[in-house]
């Protein structure tokens, strides 16, 4: 036992609150835009801090780009950029990658595919050419075809037994036209990923990946003019045309209401999701949106997260996001609580969306989002690796170069109307749809007394029953 | 090998109270990072209240003397920062990232919960609470394929009566027994200034910040001394190769290989560390060519150290097997591996390999003021000396291809090796009919 009893004792002195100095001047870092004769274009930040530095590649082939049933095909091509050269197979890539120290990934999202590598300084002469070396002349090969296939698939297997992952899954599925290339993952389903050949991987890096639809994007101790020597260096006489836009449908599948339970008998938790689709990133009430959404499930004090977790103890945590694509990609609130009281949580939720829709959020809440957005802004850019993602989504988006030096006007503009504005061209209540992934026979009957919508079980696969 | 020293600043002081304290100054942005070190974890709780530590973390969220409840996560994001706190077996650990006009803001709401915490504190609260960290249990552990290798490895490694043998998050029948006496005890006991560590890095003027930290935390008063932990020292290997098989509800069989290995901030622990990221650090490592790439017998390898100070620390191999490969020939392909590396040791290639990504990844983290805050006051927790965090790279420069062929010698042999094996259930083979159920993922470190 302990002889000393510090807390609650009146006489200590208690300091009051503290109030807060003027915030010191914050640049988002510069940068240069310039382009090689071959049409490639180069973006460069240099941040003297560290000795170390980040190259995105950055192309247009990502998964909307997927021609129709060869779902998979732009996260198989970008994945293979890594698995061997004309020169160099799979091994002695990585190997010639990791003996520099430097960290390379290639993957490819919905909207575009990118190679991105952290380096040390002193090796960013070798790390470039052998960035430049994959881009340019990668081997396919049919083994690591063949494996990078299993692989896949293996990760399809996984899911099914992974109740968050299928639960994002399973609402993309549900929520687009079955038409949509959104409807299906992003990295192909069982199906899809087995017809996948060599010869689809070759043809589809022959259209997508050229010089001409490609931004280098470096950040780091560099000097712009030494970046664009070496890019000349290496890249400079690769040849190749523009690749032609591409774009997905975003339609709904639904315009009303609907339940979709994914059923894992014994399930302790349901995974549930509600929300229906978004709105595109380059729209005109991006910022307006952004504050809705903070205030409504987006940080910890947000409306949905008090609610659920502090107040009714439902769960670990709640959030909603927008999930930002060039076309309109989902919105939707993600949480998981205790099976018993899933329907309890799903009417919150539905209640909080009326909620914030119906008056406009308090003084009190528009200070707390547009502060937290406002102040965060430098704690968001601390390494290169986070300042070349926030160049890329510049480029990605088509968003002006002064972006990041009007984003924490445009975020301090946003009033509460604009935001009561928001929630009512922007929340759907009447076409909302519900995910649950849990054990359908204890939460099917309360979430079907909600009278939320038309109830339909499926089992892990997708399949009704 | 050639590298770009670099070296952070570091001032350290103490208060009359005990609170140890180190600053670290970067001006490049105008942001700063606090973070507060307890030095409690769930090796400190007694029989019956396991994950007492972490529910008590979460306490700390629920307001103090003239903090409202949740007003701590709401007044430092209305300041425009981050925060979080984390739990383990050790330490208990409080962070935030803030514009630097907020420092003072930061200070005196973690010194307000530091000195008068139970004034807030209610039986409603601690209810609350307990359903929330239910659910994290659920949601982390239990919900999640493989989610309960998180407590079964310490479980399967660890004495009984040892301090981390059990487990972290805590039962549901002991988090339902913890009560409002046994917050005030254990806040008593291990939530005074001289059992914490403050360190602050990032945009603040010195004089200004130790004003403010003799000011906050000044008057605290100490505690009366930390109860000592039961012996934790254990021998060097397990004796032997201890195996669980569980079956579960996942899709795939996966392997989780431990080995006693030489505790953190020894000059062997970076042998160890070295040999981890040999065999399993990147797509280059030896598990995740052979195993992986050449031989296709696995989805995934990877490997890591717990980085334990105390007893011993462990190496971790964690391998999932391909479709179709079963369980025990995952197991001898590991062990084949493991067996092929004790017998031939490591190349000088590979060895150039892990030590030079390991400092990529150091200088990559060191961008972080809170990275940097957060490992200045592991230091100083652990070993009363923050200036080690600038001689991490030497240490890491320091060891030699032998020295990690004999640290494969002394501890990857089968006289010191421990597995969790899961295997998927009778009935979840890899095509389930639509009726069966079926779990997969990993538990991570416990957080509010």
């Amino acid at each position: 036992m302990s002889a000393h009893m510090n807390g609650g004792s009146a006489v200590l002195e208690r300091a009051p609150r503290p109030s807060s100095a003027a915030p010191r001047p914050y640049q988002f870092p510069r940068f240069d835009r310039t382009a090689l004769p071959n049409g490639l274009k180069l973006v460069i930040a240099p941040i003297p801090k560290l000795p170390i530095v980040t190259i995105t590649a950055l192309l247009d082939a990502g998964a909307v780009c997927d021609p129709q049933g060869r779902f998979g095909l732009a996260q198989l091509t970008a994945d293979l950029l890594l698995e061997g050269s004309t020169s160099s197979d799979g091994t002695a890539i990585t190997d010639r990658f990791e003996r520099l120290g430097a960290s390379v990934e290639a993957h490819a999202d919905w909207d575009v595919a990118t190679v991105t590598v952290t380096t040390l300084t002193h090796k960013l002469r070798p790390t470039f050419e052998l960035l430049g070396e994959v881009l340019r002349v990668p081997a396919f090969n049919d083994r690591e075809v063949e494996r990078l296939k299993n692989e896949r698939l293996a990760e399809l297997l996984q899911l099914r037994a992974e109740p968050r992952g299928l639960a994002d899954e399973f609402f993309s599925s549900f929520l687009y036209e079955s038409s949509s290339r959104y409807a299906r993952p992003d990295g192909g389903d069982e199906a899809s990923v087995r017809g996948l050949t060599r010869d689809a991987v070759s043809g589809f890096y022959a259209k997508r990946y050229s010089p001409n639809g490609m931004t280098m994007i470096v950040a780091g101790d560099v000097r712009a003019g030494d970046i664009e020597q070496l890019a000349r260096d290496v890249l400079g006489d690769w040849k190749g045309g523009v690749p032609v836009a591409m774009t997905a449908s975003d339609e709904a599948a639904r315009r009303t209401r609907a339940v979709h339970i994914v059923s894992k008998s014994d399930a302790p938790q349901s995974e549930l999701r509600i929300g229906h689709v978004g709105l595109p990133r380059r729209h005109p009430d991006y910022f307006s949106a952004v504050i809705m959404n903070a205030v409504l499930g987006g940080l910890f004090s947000s409306r949905i997260n008090l609610n659920l977790r502090e107040a009714h103890g439902y769960t670990y945590g709640a959030s909603s996001y927008f999930d930002w694509r060039r076309q309109r990609g989902p919105w939707v609130v993600a949480t998981a609580v205790a099976s018993e009281v899933t329907h309890s949580a799903a009417i919150e939720v539905i209640n909080e969306i009326e909620r914030i829709r119906s008056a406009p959020i308090t003084p009190d809440e528009l200070s707390l989002a547009t502060s937290y957005l406002d102040g965060v802004f430098p704690i968001r850019f601390e390494t290169t690796s986070a300042i070349a993602a926030a160049l890329t989504t510049l480029v990605v988006y088509g968003l002006p170069d002064d972006w990041y030096d009007t984003y924490r006007e445009h975020v301090r503009a946003v009033m509460a109307a604009d935001v009561l504005s928001a929630a009512e061209r922007h929340l759907h209540p009447e076409a909302l749809q519900m995910v649950v992934v849990g054990s359908a026979a204890a939460v099917r009957d309360s979430v079907e007394a909600m009278a939320f919508g038309p109830v339909q079980v499926y089992d892990v696969e997708g399949r009704p029953t | 090998m050639q590298f770009t020293r670099m070296r952070i600043p570091i001032e350290t002081f103490r208060l009359a109270n005990g609170l140890f304290v180190t600053l670290s100054e970067d001006h490049t942005a105008p942001i700063v990072a606090v973070n507060l070190w307890y030095h409690v974890g769930s090796a400190n709780e007694r029989e019956g209240r396991t994950g007492f530590a972490h529910l008590f973390e979460h306490m700390l969220f629920q307001g103090s003397a003239d903090v409202g409840a949740n007003e701590h996560f709401e007044l430092i994001q209305r300041a425009g920062g981050t925060l979080n706190g984390s739990t383990w077996l050790d330490r208990t650990n409080y962070f935030e990232t803030v514009p630097s006009n907020q420092l003072e803001l930061v200070l005196w709401l973690e010194a307000n919960r530091m000195g008068w915490l139970l004034p807030a504190m209610t039986q409603q609260k601690l209810d609350t609470q307990r359903d929330v960290v239910k659910n994290e249990r659920r949601w982390s552990v239990d919900n999640q394929p493989y989610g309960t290798w998180w407590e079964r490895l310490p479980a399967l490694v660890f004495p009984e009566e040892h301090p981390f043998h059990h487990s972290l998050i805590g039962s549901m029948s002991d988090l339902d027994a913890a009560s409002l006496e046994d917050i005030k005890h254990f806040f008593a006991t291990y939530y005074t200034p001289d059992n914490a560590v403050l360190s602050i890095a990032g945009d603040f003027d010195k004089s200004e910040t130790r004003a403010h930290i003799t000011k906050y935390f000044g008057s605290i008063p100490p505690g009366g001394g930390r109860p000592p932990l039961p012996e934790m020292t254990l021998p060097a290997t397990f004796g032997g190769w201890k195996r669980v098989v569980i079956e579960d509800d996942v899709m795939l069989p996966r392997l989780f290989l431990a080995f006693r290995a030489p505790v953190f901030g020894t000059k062997e622990y970076y042998a160890s560390s070295i040999c981890g990221a040999i065999l399993g650090l990147r797509k280059g490592s030896r598990l995740h060519r052979r195993l992986v790439r050449e031989r296709q017998v696995a989805a995934e390898a990877q490997a890591f150290t717990y980085d334990l100070t105390k007893g011993s620390d462990l190496l971790v191999v964690d391998v999932t097997a391909r479709p179709s490969i079963a369980a025990e020939a995952l197991e001898r392909e590991v062990a084949d591996e493991i067996d092929l590396l004790v017998r031939d040791g490591v190349t000088e290639e590979e060895f150039a390999r892990a030590v030079a990504l390991v400092q990529t990844e150091f200088v990559a983290a060191m961008q972080s003021a809170g990275d940097r805050a957060d490992r200045l006051s592991l230091f100083a927790t652990y070993f009363k000396n923050p200036e080690l965090v600038n001689e991490q790279v030497e240490q890491y420069e320091a060891v030699t291809a032998e020295d990690v062929n004999t640290f494969v010698r002394e501890r990857l042999g089968e006289s010191n090796r421990a597995s969790l094996l899961f295997v998927p259930r009778q009935g979840s083979s890899e095509e389930p009919s639509p009726s069966e159920e079926i779990a997969a993922g990993v538990g991570s470190v416990a957080q509010s």
